[in-house]
């Protein structure tokens, strides 16, 4: 290279061609290689063998108006009939009729005050939270149950549906995280005898299936209490959710803790702050930032699990659903029971991805 | 106070005055620094949190004693001796009505760990199998299995397991008209007909000559290792212990004349003959545990090599591994540091979700002995405890196995 090239400009040169547009694309992500052609098409063969017969039975051959069975007459489509005829009860249970407005003004109400605190630009989050954790049950059960306020008292084996499976879970959720918090603190107590009360306590409810926790709480529970007291089936059923879920929750704050560096315990030993404060100022709040996801993914499954009260009796949404299906009026016919279990599984399934995006937001904001 | 107006003359009062002059002096100061001193403190706290803990079990114990005195229930284990007086529908243990209690148990035991068993094996190979499908650089195979995570993780698992069972087992034709694949394997609403195995005599040299096989070839794979570490380069060892392990027991089944022969299921008036059969609530609970289960361990799966670094694979690409080479020898062996603690928790999850089979009346521990066997003992104290602990049981047996085997693949940074 001589002088004078080096002293010339460099000649302007547009970018290179980034190859771009709709073919590059199915190029580089369906047909790179011979593996992914071939994987290519199996996956369009086993999407057109799936898809047309999936829509034309949940939407084009479906039955959706009518009241009757008889309104569903092709056995191999949907019968939405179904659900519209049962709508009612899948949501409220046998909650008598002129008392639902109580439900959905429960719902109304924790539907509110959940969206409040999902939004990140409403003020004063913790004073809704508190209202949320100690007024808001208190009022929701005063509603749902009566013989106050000169409301018609309901006794619990009429509530179910819906309703049901979002009073249990809600039950559960609400008293098994300040439960699991305290087990969390207690795990981590330098306290000898404290830590492994905890920790038997952890893993013994982890150890066991729900169901059998379940099973536990209704055959068992009368023999725990003095005799001659009874207790509600519900109720019954609540306390074992309660304390199963705290195990779980304990865990999820676990995590929390640990994510904690050891100098911010440190730190607030070193301006003076007392065990309490130091939790409550210090520790706390950065422990259920960080597990604030897991927490979510927690309650999902918390969710989920309300299914199993069915077990035991309880008329639950999918329990509300099963006993639809054994209704004499709908007894006849095979598509009626998979439309009825399709409908239960989007409802279950709307919830939960609902509250799996949240999470994924969450853990972004972080 | 103001400024300019005379303090009145107050005699000065100190904490300690205010303390010592009342009471006597020393039992003041004690109660005081017993909360202020954090040992004394902690020691009062913990014998005070042992009192409340002890109240409550003896409170427990105390109304568990007068109420079982109440309903005349004795306690003991003897009724494990006596008849069950009922059948079971899937036995691995030979198992009449004159059998004992403590054989439900056993049989109960046996179908829970068969059923978790079979459900771990098909929800690992199906959970990795799309778990790499997320990976997978082809977007199509990856929204596929993105969507069948999405779904199946997000509905509750006992509507799937309804789902399986009433929805799509129950309402399959009958024996007349099975389905059928190949005419070896029959799928009706009676169960899963599957060909069973006969072994002829012979077929123990066979079984001799696979154990002989895979003992030969485990020495060739650990001299193959011995000598790689030693010299640097390593002898053909794969292919000469897969070839053992094929090829000895073929030849003592071709000197032996085959013993082996299928016991294919064949329709004989209104149901099959022969084969073995497994019962619609069986392969309901499997296919359902082991779809649900093979979501979350998806999820594992692809955590774990997404959390092996990049460069990992770029410089072993840049020593010139091929692509299959990369992902045996380098990025599955650091993934799986990533993977077997949260897969430990789903092995556990699904075990203890095979209790849910109690649902569908399959005859699991939960059925037959929390159920069953409890309803007509009336001995639900022992029933109960015997059925938390084996489901504990298993659990401390499934992590400490796991805890194992995740001591032999963590990173061992240096050595001891």
């Amino acid at each position: 290279m001589t002088a004078a090239a080096q002293n010339q400009w460099m000649s302007e040169r547009s970018a290179p061609l980034v190859p771009r547009g709709p073919l590059v694309w199915l190029r580089a992500n369906l047909f790179s290689s011979p593996l992914n052609i071939a994987l290519t098409v199996l996956s369009l063969a086993f999407l057109y063998l799936i898809v047309p017969p999936l829509l034309d039975w949940a939407v084009f051959d479906a039955a959706w108006r009518g009241s009757r069975i008889e309104d569903c007459p092709d056995r191999e489509a949907a019968c939405w009939v179904f659900v519209q005829a049962r709508w009612p009860n899948l949501l409220y249970g046998s909650y008598p009729a002129p008392e639902r407005w109580r439900i959905d003004l429960v719902f109304a109400l924790g539907a509110l005050g959940v969206a409040l605190l999902m939004l990140p630009r409403v003020p004063r989050k913790g004073w809704i939270g508190a209202a949320l954790l100690t007024a808001y049950p208190l009022l929701a059960f005063a509603l749902l149950i009566g013989g106050v306020f000169g409301l018609r008292p309901v006794p619990t084996t009429e509530w179910g549906g819906l309703m049901l499976t979002v009073v249990a879970a809600t039950w559960a959720i609400v008293t098994s995280i300040p439960l699991g918090l305290l087990l969390a603190l207690g795990r981590r107590s330098p306290k000898r005898l404290t830590r492994w009360f905890c920790i038997g306590f952890i893993e013994f409810w982890r150890g066991v299936p729900l169901i059998a926790v379940l099973f536990l709480a209704v055959v068992m529970f009368p023999l725990f209490v003095p005799p001659g007291l009874e207790f509600d089936k519900l109720l019954r059923a609540l306390v074992a959710f309660s304390l199963f879920n705290a195990a779980y929750m304990a865990e999820v704050f676990r995590g929390g803790l640990q994510s904690v560096p050891a100098g911010q315990y440190e730190a607030a030993r070193a301006v003076g702050l007392g065990y309490f404060r130091m939790m409550a100022f210090v520790i706390l709040p950065q422990a259920v930032r960080v597990s604030l996801p897991a927490l979510v993914n927690t309650c999902i499954g918390i969710f989920k699990e309300t299914t199993l009260i069915l077990v035991i009796g309880l008329f639950d949404f999918l329990a509300a659903i099963q006993a639809s299906m054994a209704d004499p009026a709908w007894l006849a016919g095979e598509h009626v029971r998979t439309s009825g279990y399709v409908f239960a599984a989007l409802g279950f399934w709307a919830f939960c991805y609902g509250m799996s995006r949240y999470s994924r937001y969450l853990e972004r904001r972080i | 106070m103001r400024w300019g107006i005379p303090a009145p003359a107050v005699p000065p009062t100190s904490p300690a005055s205010l303390h010592s002059a009342p009471s006597p002096p020393a039992s003041g100061r004690r109660g005081f620094s017993v909360w202020r001193d954090p040992r004394q403190r902690s020691i009062l706290i913990q014998t005070f949190f042992a009192v409340a803990v002890f109240a409550v079990f003896a409170f427990l114990a105390w109304n568990t004693a007068a109420n079982l005195a109440r309903y005349n229930i004795k306690v003991g284990l003897q009724f494990l001796e006596r008849p069950a007086g009922f059948d079971i529908l899937q036995t691995l243990l030979p198992f009449t009505e004159r059998s004992t209690y403590g054989r439900a148990f056993a049989v109960a035991i046996l179908n829970t760990l068969v059923l978790s068993a079979i459900g771990i094996v098909i929800a690992t190979i199906l959970g990795f199998l799309i778990g790499l499908a997320r990976l997978s650089s082809n977007w199509l195979v990856a929204r596929l299995a993105a969507i069948y995570i999405e779904t199946l993780r997000n509905i509750p698992l006992l509507l799937q397991i309804f789902f399986w069972y009433f929805a799509i087992l129950r309402p399959l034709p009958g024996p007349r008209q099975s389905l059928s694949l190949g005419g070896t394997v029959f799928l009706n609403n009676r169960g899963l007909y599957l060909p069973s195995p006969i072994f002829e005599s012979g077929a123990d040299l066979v079984g001799v000559a696979l154990l002989l096989a895979l003992l030969a070839a485990t020495a060739v794979m650990v001299r193959a290792r011995w000598v790689q570490a030693r010299m640097g380069h390593r002898p053909p060892g794969g292919r000469i212990a897969i070839g053992m392990v094929i090829g000895l027991p073929l030849v003592a089944a071709a000197a032996t004349g085959f013993p082996l022969s299928w016991d294919v299921p064949a329709l004989a008036g209104f149901n099959f003959q022969g084969g073995a059969v497994v019962i619609p609530e069986f392969v309901a609970m499997v296919v359902a545990l082991s779809t649900y289960s093979a979501a979350f361990i998806a999820e594992v799966v692809r955590g774990g090599v997404l959390s092996v670094q990049h460069g990992q694979v770029e410089a072993a690409r840049a020593v010139g591994l091929r692509e299959g080479a990369i992902y045996r020898l380098v990025v599955i062996p650091q993934a799986l540091r990533a993977i077997v603690p949260p897969l430990t928790s789903q092995y556990l999850n699904l075990t203890k979700n095979s209790s849910l089979a109690a649902a569908i009346a399959y005859p699991d521990l939960m059925h037959v002995f929390a159920g069953t066997v409890l309803n007509q003992t009336g001995q639900p104290f022992e029933v109960m405890a015997l059925t938390m602990g084996v489901y504990l049981g298993i659990s401390l047996a499934i992590s400490w196995f796991m805890n194992w085997y995740n001591r032999r693949v963590a990173l061992r940074e240096r050595p001891p």
